[in-house]
């Protein structure tokens, strides 16, 4: 049976627009407006949607690097124990900071250039009890050999590495304290395509090792197809699409989704599809279009989409549940 | 069992890392372009024999800086008296060596202690933000539009001439700048993805801002230590000139100077005031080459 490992519940993140001499509030960022989503356990899921759309900022929301403005989020442990995170005090979040991991998008910047790279991971594992340091080499080097690297690297310099091996350190980072979920957030997207598909290949087989779950962001849906079990469609700091992978790529429901899935190269000829070409840039999440936020931009928008904000509601392809917030989808709507 | 795809292509991927020799440690990296830095090199020589030269100055000279000789009074430099002697008697080499003393320890002493209240102080509060990072550059600002020249007055009129009392106020008036250059490498540093994982450690605000961010701030703060170095000896020769620096009994280079009021020495013995003047310029000008090359070797858009 499938069973949550983190439920959201409306969440959101919204930051400060200062100005002027006196930092005056002018605005606020909605980068994440109003997220529902529940992650289960040992699934992928994927999380797409062009850059900007908010996806980086949700994934920190659950690991609190920054502080959702409202909303829950719940992490369920193994025996079923709830635990909402974003009310807790900060050392209170001590346990559940073991669980919930990330890597990050930019091998250049996501190693200390001034510590080794035992140097820098071993604060972690102290603070959370592991005193000897003989033990701590000995986990760190026992991931490097997992992520096909050798031990002896623990006492070089980042600016040593290449980017893949920056980022497969990134990858023993997140897992040096054995968590159970991992951000993945654009892990790969900064790599070259051979190195990229070394790398996926790696964290699915270290998923399967470990059991983990991991939240997949990406801002390129080509990539999701063969990793993610369900992908969770972003926008304008909502989300707008969440189905099982397949369904989303053969029974879109989304006129954005269908845009972003146009827009993938492909290789067979007679599977080509006419690109659908979004046109101008996102807008500014500061001042989200009235109605549908993707009305000015889509080829399908009708009057009302100017007027009527459309609600995630609950389909079925495929037999399997698929959520979509769209006026012009006609399915019947599950409750 | 046969190896997997995954790992033979994992292995091809190692053995052409090993094959490109690892380049050498990011330090020697920097030590090197310093080193072919021709002024930066000079600068440090010379800066290291003046050091030393002070440091041992009872060995370099036979004279007491302090004891008057009446008998050998406004002598031109000669074999004996390297500089020549002033109005007292006293061997003007011995009181120049002794005076740098002072000197520096006033003008390395007080970029230091500048530099470690800026660094404690910027670092936490560029780091946290918020209403600490507020205050924090208010009260900076207060320090910085402070005329130095009146705090020094102020001071010298309530609590009388003294060499700490010098160094307190260009600590007062000088922390505020490492300050700003602390908080500004810190506003940076603080979206670095490496940051960004030690928070999502929960690691306390103290190891990751002062343990782990610090290091890559040091060094436009090392070059700034260099520069306030020079600048702080300029001021203490410069009020000493004026009488309003160290108590005129201690030797240091402004102090020496001092003479120099006296337009009768000015004109007739530039043997009291020359050398000494050519030495704080030298002195000034190595650490500013220091310094500068302290700045090329460091700046990372310039590391090939
Ligand atoms: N710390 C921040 N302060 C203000 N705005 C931010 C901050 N972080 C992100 N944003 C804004 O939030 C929006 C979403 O950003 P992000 O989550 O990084 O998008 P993505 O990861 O999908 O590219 C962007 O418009 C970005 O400019
Ligand atoms: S609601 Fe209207 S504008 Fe929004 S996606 Fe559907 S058709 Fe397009
Ligand atoms: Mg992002």
């Amino acid at each position: 049976m499938k069973k949550e490992i983190l439920k959201l519940r409306g969440v959101k993140v919204h930051f400060p627009v200062q100005a002027g001499v006196f930092n005056r509030i002018v605005g606020h960022v909605l980068a994440v407006d109003g997220v529902d989503l529940d992650i289960f356990r040992g699934e992928v899921l994927g999380l797409a949607g062009e850059s900007g759309c908010g996806k980086t900022t949700l994934g920190k929301a659950i690991l609190r690097l920054v502080e959702p403005t409202d909303g829950e989020v719940k992490y369920i442990s193994q025996d079923d124990d709830e635990t909402e995170l974003t009310s807790l005090e900060k050392k209170d979040m001590d346990p559940f900071r073991k669980k919930l991991q990330i890597v990050f998008q930019d091998p250049h910047s996501s190693l200390n250039p001034s510590f080794t790279i035992f140097g820098s991971l071993q604060d972690p594992l102290k603070k959370f009890g592991i005193k000897s340091k003989e033990e701590r080499r000995k986990i760190i080097g026992d991931l490097l050999e997992a992520v096909n690297m050798r031990r002896e690297y623990m006492d070089r310099y980042p600016h040593e590495f290449s980017g893949g091996q920056r980022q497969r350190i990134g990858i023993v980072r997140a897992l040096c304290l054995e968590p159970e979920l991992i951000v993945c957030d654009e892990a790969v997207s900064a790599l070259d395509v051979s190195i990229q598909a070394q790398v996926l290949k790696l964290l699915m087989q270290l998923k399967k090792e470990k059991n983990l779950t991991y939240l997949f962001i990406t801002h390129d849906l080509s990539v999701t197809e063969y990793l993610c079990d369900r992908i969770a469609v972003m926008y304008l700091g909502r989300i707008v699409e969440l189905c099982d992978s397949e369904d989303l790529y053969n029974n879109t429901l989304h006129p954005y989704s269908e845009a972003l899935i146009s827009a993938i190269p492909v290789a067979d000829l007679d599977k080509q599809t006419k690109r659908i070409v979004l046109e101008g840039d996102v807008p500014s999440p500061v001042n989200p279009p009235k109605g549908c936020p993707f009305h000015p931009r889509c080829p399908k928008a009708t009057d009302i989409c100017k007027t009527e904000v459309p609600t995630l509601k609950k389909y079925s392809t495929n037999g399997n549940e698929h959520y979509a917030s769209c006026h012009l989808i006609d399915l019947p709507e599950i409750s | 069992m046969a190896k997997s795809s995954l790992d033979k292509k994992f292995d091809q991927i190692r053995k052409r890392e090993e094959e490109k020799t690892f380049s050498t440690k990011k330090r020697s990296r920097i030590v090197n372009k310093f080193l072919n830095n021709r002024l930066a090199v000079l600068g440090l020589i010379i800066f290291t024999i003046i050091i030393l030269a002070s440091i041992f100055a009872p060995l370099l000279s036979p004279y007491d800086p302090m004891r008057v000789d009446l008998r050998s009074m406004r002598q031109p430099p000669s074999f004996d008296h390297w500089f020549g002697t002033d109005s007292t008697g006293r061997d003007v080499f011995t009181r120049v060596l002794f005076g740098g003393r002072v000197s520096i320890f006033i003008g390395l002493g007080s970029a230091i202690l500048s530099a470690v209240v800026g660094i404690a102080v910027g670092c936490y509060a560029g780091y946290k933000g918020g209403w600490i990072d507020v205050i924090a550059l208010r009260i900076s600002e207060i320090f910085m539009s402070f005329p130095q020249i009146i705090l020094v007055l102020l001071l010298v009129s309530i609590t009388g001439q003294s060499l700490f009392n010098l160094m307190a106020i260009f600590i007062l008036t000088g922390w505020g700048g490492m300050y700003r250059l602390a908080r500004a490498r810190m506003l940076s540093l603080r979206e670095e993805e490496y940051v960004q994982a030690l928070r999502s450690f929960g690691l306390s605000t103290f190891t990751i801002c002062y343990k782990h961010m610090l290091p890559n701030a040091l060094s436009p703060i090392m070059v700034n230590i260099t520069l306030s170095t020079a600048m702080f000896i300029l001021t203490e020769a410069g009020l000493s000139f004026l009488g309003l620096g160290v108590p005129l009994n201690i030797p240091t280079w402004g102090n020496i100077l001092n003479v120099a009021q006296d337009i009768l020495i000015l004109q007739n013995y530039w043997w009291m005031w020359g050398p000494v003047g050519i030495v704080i310029s030298v002195f000034v000008l190595c650490v500013n080459f220091i310094g500068d090359g302290l700045r090329d070797s460091t700046d990372p858009s310039q590391q090939g």
